[in-house]
């Protein structure tokens, strides 16, 4: 019905938060303007703009197939109240309900598993050197 | 189907982005994560399907099966939008720069 809606809330907070936390990396010289790091990824880890990136990205690439998805089935329309659910005082507490499982549950397994990736790739470019180091 | 579809565009995407590693010019990152978000959110879709006794994926009705294709395709081709969107407003090559300013 709207459960694509979490997910848009959490990417307009994690857009916000990534635009702060690459003023930040800038001023400490982690970063550069365009957002590529300039630390060394493998003493310093990845930088929280570029993992922020990630998880932006996949929120919104959600957010907007969902909401495709949900315009293909009539549950978002493009005028006023834009949601089929709110035409009908009954269907209200039905979307605000799937709004807080299944869109919550969409939100937290996105960032879950984001949240495992970052793991995974710091551990990854942290273990490259000594790899390398073993192979030459 | 849709879930079938976009895990099966992002792991193409993923695999294409390997190949074309370390270069990041064409964001094909971008596009792998935009499908994979998506799939993920229909797992979840998918799981409460199952919680309310349907299925996982739609197999039982033929019409509803192509329906879900049809918005699979419909779904990826607008990935790629968003994508193609994405890589001109952020011209990493700059291309638009270069032929805007000539």
């Amino acid at each position: 019905m709207a459960c694509f809606l979490v997910g848009g809330g959490e990417a307009i907070v994690v857009t916000a938060v990534r635009s702060a936390v690459k003023k930040n990396e800038i001023k400490k010289g982690v970063v550069d303007e365009s957002g590529h790091q300039l630390t060394d990824p493998a003493q310093d880890g990845i930088c929280w703009t570029r993992k922020l990136g990630w998880l932006m990205n996949m929120l919104w690439g959600g957010v907007i197939l969902l909401a495709i998805e949900h315009m293909w089935h009539g549950e978002v329309v493009p005028f006023p109240p834009f949601l089929t659910a709110m035409n009908d005082p009954a269907e209200i507490p039905v979307m605000l309900g799937e709004m807080g499982t299944v869109g919550v549950g969409m939100a937290v397994l996105v960032t879950v598993a984001w949240f495992v990736v970052t793991l995974v790739a710091d551990m990854a470019v942290k273990r490259q050197p000594e790899t390398a180091a073993k192979g030459a | 189907m849709t879930l079938v579809i976009t895990i099966l565009a992002a792991a193409i995407a993923t695999a294409v982005w390997y190949a074309k590693a370390p270069s990041t010019d064409m964001r094909l990152g971008t596009l792998a994560l935009i499908y994979w978000g998506a799939a993920l959110m229909w797992c979840v879709d998918g799981i409460n399907g199952l919680i309310e006794g349907e299925g996982f994926i739609e197999i039982t009705d033929t019409a509803a099966m192509l329906d879900d294709a049809v918005l699979g395709v419909v779904v990826v081709a607008a990935g790629l939008v968003a994508w193609a969107i994405y890589l001109v407003a952020k011209d990493p090559k700059r291309v638009l720069r270069k032929s805007l300013v000539s």
